[in-house]
């Protein structure tokens, strides 16, 4: 079990030992449609520091829960599984936090372009360094995850600055690379219009995004964090409606071009 | 011949002119389509009208604890009853089973006193002439149980060998009932004459059967030109225009589920035959598309309405009432061209026109090369309806040779006039897998089935005595198997003989003899479980195992394991290949099946506990399905699973069931369809035979548990079948939505 807050340094370290060739894995979904284009194998990674108050997965934050997989057992699946990716789909490392095993995740990938499998990093930003900027590198596409873009609702909502998670973006964009912005729709959390009009300024000029993703916040992983032992705090918020999603879309499309409700 | 159809339609002539050969005809005649839905219409007033009537009278079914009425005076047959409509005025085909819609007719030479026992639960009595009349002869299953040795009986009772046809219709033979349109009663007679004429020589048992049985398909033609007569139709000539085909094909078909009452009875693949009619008649001017769609519509309705009186036992079995109208629809010619055709899409078209329903059961033959229109026409019926099942049309035609075939009952391949199948219902092999484990005694009575299995008293079984003593169980179950086909088969041909069937099939038919196996999940989850786990045996003061305990993880069926999902493949082959060695009746080639239909249900509650942790009691997974829960990586690695089981071993069928809701297909429309397209491609591309697609929400089937009256078509695709949800029994119910259901969070 878990606290809240964040975890000692060293641990998430050793998530990211150079010499591994392991992954720290949760689970494994073959039949992804939601995390990228296509029919995606979706690995989610184990691990996380931010401390999302409607995380779906909390299951995933501990760092030092999940199973090894070697690198190679998972390029075996995936390489069963290339019939059903056709031209769009591939494999895509979801968390937890996948920047935490940067390293691994680097020679997963290498593995993944060998055999003809495209790669997607659907990552909150948490940290950028060099490892991280050889595996962006790698990564065909980049979704990266806008909790909020105040700073103080960040912290709020996920229990760490949002500083790091600019910075990724801005290293994307320099790379000229895709990447989609997935943002998690909160009623009363991450709704306010003026923020949504800072993300969309901040970004409007972005050249390397192709598109918006807006998630409605669900309570679908809430037995989850009661099987944990921790406090679920937004129990008493609802999914946003069809109105209250519209509206956020209509907004994000005065800068973007793309933008849909996944 | 031809005389005025072939002029009008100027249809390319072939072997199909001097000999009886539909498939011919077809290759010459029709019209492949490349392009989309956008030509398709909706139904026509007549039609609504029609279908409303027959939703007030599926109504009074329900409310009539499923059966609307019987004839408890006639003896079905094609004569027997007069004409019936719906409302006569507004069919544009016409043809009932009996004289009044939904009324159910008596089938007694598969055995009266099942008869009887039907009509008794629903407060009737057979009449007393009926039953007399037994009294001077005998029906199938008396024959059959005067053959039975104390061997088979025991079996039987046991459970161990499950579903036979024995007390009831065979089924599964596939009239080619096509070549009614095409040539007319007179032509099939003279070909069966002459037939008759070349069997001659010294009088083998194999001759004089066959020369009886063409005599009495000369008899079930002359009693269908007859039954024509009644609806004012002149069966004996070919149909001359594109609604006499329709009208034709149905006839043809229509005096098959008079005479008989088969499990699972078949259409075959009379869509794109049909096309070259309607497409002649549409580029004459002579009919509009309104019109075509409502020969389909029409006819589909027809189909929808065939009923059949079974018992309530039966029900327990295969649930939801189903007649197993399969119709199957696309794949491609081995010439490369595609079979699709505006009809393929008028067939899924009804559908929508009347809405969802399990019947006829709607097949699409699934190529990689089938054209895209049809593809993505396909996953979108799909997603809407959840009434398509899918098989791998370049598997089958790889395999199996013939590119004009049906699929007889669930998923078994036949080529179409050509050969015919004997089905064998199944062997529950988990209480095989018991009998291995308990000294060949049944794990839930100790009657010692099985001779000469050393005993285990070891507390933690031995994979390598396990696997030893289950192949000899195999051998031997397949051995009684075999003997249970050949008196049952035999019988059913002296007594019920498929006269009005076997009249469009040739006279002396290459034969399936279509074994199968039901629980193979179970099989292979409980021997990886001895295997790569620890089991502990529970048995109880006789010995008997009553439980298991797996002590640490176990590689499990449907997550793309090859250390078990070899298992599943190696077991399958052993006791394929076992059955092989088996002399068939009439020479028939050894087929296996890998399908359960409803009754995975039923299996589970007369089994014992298993190795595999499954309690004793619990339902088996459907088909070849992995077992509920156990896969946990998804849809993919679990469709994965079970591609890997060899076709070539199982050539009578691998059902599997893929149930998902629709937002896990994609987030909108467009990808849910390109998803289930590229799913549907992958899987078969990977040689996975079948697939059912079931596209629906856990709280769409909730609801329909608690108010059953508010969805009277919601269809639900089960092994090899779909069923109408609310008519399944409650427990039924309760185990689909159970069903492993690929609900991402």
């Amino acid at each position: 079990m878990i606290k809240d807050g964040l975890l000692i340094p060293q641990e998430v370290a050793q998530l990211n030992s150079p010499t591994s060739q392991q992954l720290r894995v949760h689970s494994i979904e073959s039949f992804g449609t939601h995390d990228g284009p296509g029919i995606r194998m979706v690995i989610f990674v184990q691990g996380c520091q931010f401390r999302c108050l409607y995380c779906a997965n909390p299951d995933t934050m501990d760092v030092r829960g999940g199973h090894f997989l070697d690198i190679e057992e998972l390029v075996n699946r995936a390489v069963k599984q290339k019939p059903y990716f056709r031209k769009a789909g591939g494999v895509t490392v979801s968390g937890g936090e996948p920047l935490l095993q940067r390293t691994i995740l680097k020679k997963l990938f290498d593995r993944l372009h060998e055999e003809g499998i495209n790669t997607v990093l659907d990552s909150n930003g948490r940290l950028i360094d060099q490892h991280a900027k050889d595996l962006l590198e790698v990564t065909d596409l980049l979704m990266l995850d806008v909790k909020h873009f105040n700073n103080e609702w960040h912290k709020k909502l996920t229990g760490l600055s949002n500083t790091s998670t600019f910075k990724v973006a801005a290293h994307r964009e320099s790379t000229g690379k895709p990447m989609w912005l997935r943002y998690v729709l909160v009623p009363g959390w991450s709704d306010q219009e003026e923020h949504l009009h800072e993300l969309g300024n901040h970004f409007k000029n972005y050249k390397t995004i192709e598109r918006v993703e807006i998630l409605p916040y669900h309570q679908l992983g809430v037995h989850k964090w009661e099987a944990l032992g921790m406090e679920y705090k937004l129990k008493d918020v609802n999914p946003p409606n069809a109105q209250k999603l519209e509206k956020t879309a209509s907004i994000f499309r005065s800068y973007f071009k793309d933008v849909r409700v996944n | 011949m031809l005389n005025l159809s072939q002029e009008v339609l100027a249809l390319r002539e072939g072997a199909w002119n001097k000999t009886i050969d539909v498939r011919d005809f077809v290759t010459l005649n029709v019209s492949p389509y490349y392009g989309d839905a956008s030509f398709l219409v909706g139904a026509t007033e007549r039609t609504k009208e029609l279908w409303r009537i027959c939703l007030q009278a599926m109504k009074e079914e329900r409310d009539r604890n499923g059966c609307r009425a019987i004839d408890t005076e006639t003896i079905s047959g094609i004569t027997s009853h007069g004409p019936g409509y719906i409302n006569k005025d507004l069919e544009v085909i016409v043809g009932l089973q009996t004289d009044e819609l939904l009324k159910r007719a008596m089938k007694p030479f598969g055995g009266i006193r099942v008869v009887e026992g039907a009509v008794a639960e629903k407060g009737q009595q057979v009449t007393q002439r009926v039953k007399e009349i037994f009294d001077y002869t005998k029906d199938h299953n008396n024959a059959v149980f005067a053959a039975y040795d104390d061997e088979i009986r025991n079996y039987r009772s046991q459970g161990i060998l499950t579903g036979l046809p024995d007390n009831y219709a065979r089924g599964r033979i596939i009239g080619d009932y096509r070549r009614l349109a095409l040539y007319g009663i007179d032509r099939l007679i003279e070909a069966k004459e002459e037939d008759k004429r070349l069997v001659d020589g010294e009088m083998t048992e194999h001759k004089i059967r066959l020369r009886e049985e063409i005599t009495d398909q000369i008899i079930a033609l002359k009693d269908i030109k007859k039954m024509g007569s009644m609806y004012g139709l002149d069966l004996s000539r070919p149909a001359q225009n594109s609604r006499e085909a329709v009208q034709w094909v149905y006839m043809a078909y229509l005096a098959a589920v008079k005479e008989q009452d088969g499990a699972a009875m078949s259409l075959g693949n009379v869509s794109s035959f049909l096309d070259i009619f309607i497409e002649r008649d549409l580029a004459e001017g002579f009919i509009t598309e309104e019109e075509a769609q409502e020969f389909i519509d029409q006819f589909v309705m027809k189909l929808r309405m065939v009923r059949h009186l079974r018992p309530e036992a039966y029900d327990e079995i295969f649930g939801g009432d189903p007649t197993w109208v399969t119709e199957a629809i696309g794949g491609q010619f081995n010439d490369g061209r595609t079979k699709v055709s505006k009809t393929s899409f008028r067939f899924l078209q009804t559908l929508y026109n009347l809405g969802a329903s399990p019947e006829p059961n709607l097949t699409v033959l699934w190529s990689q090369d089938l054209p895209e229109g049809f593809k993505e026409f396909c996953a979108q019926v799909s997603i809407d309806t959840s009434s398509i099942q899918y098989e791998n049309d370049d598997l089958m035609r790889l395999v199996r040779g013939s590119d004009d075939y049906g699929i007889a009952c669930c998923v078994s391949y036949q080529e179409l006039g050509k050969r015919i199948q004997f089905f064998g219902a199944r062997v529950n092999l988990p209480k095989t897998l018991l009998m291995a484990l308990n000294e060949g005694r049944e794990e839930n009575s100790g009657q010692t089935l099985l001779e000469g299995i050393p005993s285990m008293e070891d507390e933690y079984l031995n994979y390598d005595e396990v696997m030893s003593n289950f192949k000899k169980s195999m051998v031997e179950v397949a051995r009684v198997y075999s003997k249970t086909m050949n008196i049952i088969h035999y019988m059913h041909d002296k007594y019920y003989y498929e006269k009005a069937q076997l009249a469009f099939v040739d006279s002396d038919p290459g034969i399936e003899m279509a074994y199968g196996i039901a629980g193979i999940s179970i099989i292979a989850d409980s021997l990886s479980a001895i295997k790569y786990g620890k089991v502990k045996a529970i048995r109880n003061e006789e010995g008997l195992t009553v439980d298991f305990e797996v002590e640490g993880d176990y590689p499990k069926f449907g997550n793309d394991d090859e250390r078990v999902d070899e298992i599943a493949r190696e077991i399958t082959r052993f006791f394929s290949q076992e059955l092989a060695k088996h002399k068939c009746y009439k020479n028939a080639f050894s087929t296996l099946s890998l399908l359960t239909i409803t009754s995975n249900v039923m299996y589970g509650k007369k089994t014992g506990a298993t190795p595999d942790g499954r309690k004793a009691g619990e339902a088996f997974a459907p088909g070849a399905n992995p077992m509920h829960g156990r896969d946990e990586h998804g849809a993919i690695a679990s469709m994965n699973s079970v591609a890997k089981l060899d076709y070539r071993d199982a050539q009578d069928g691998i059902s599997n069931t893929f149930s998902i809701v629709p937002k896990s297909l994609g987030s909108d429309r467009e990808a849910q369809v390109e998803n289930l397209v590229g799913l549907l491609d992958a899987y078969f591309g990977l040689a996975g035979h079948h697939l059912n697609v079931n596209v629906l929400n856990r709280e769409t089937l909730m609801d329909a548990y608690e108010h059953p009256e508010n969805y009277p078509q919601l269809t639900i695709r089960v092994s090899g079948y779909a069923v109408n949800f609310i008519r399944l029994s409650k427990a039924h119910q309760l185990e689909v939505i159970a069903r492993t259901f690929h609900e991402r969070m």
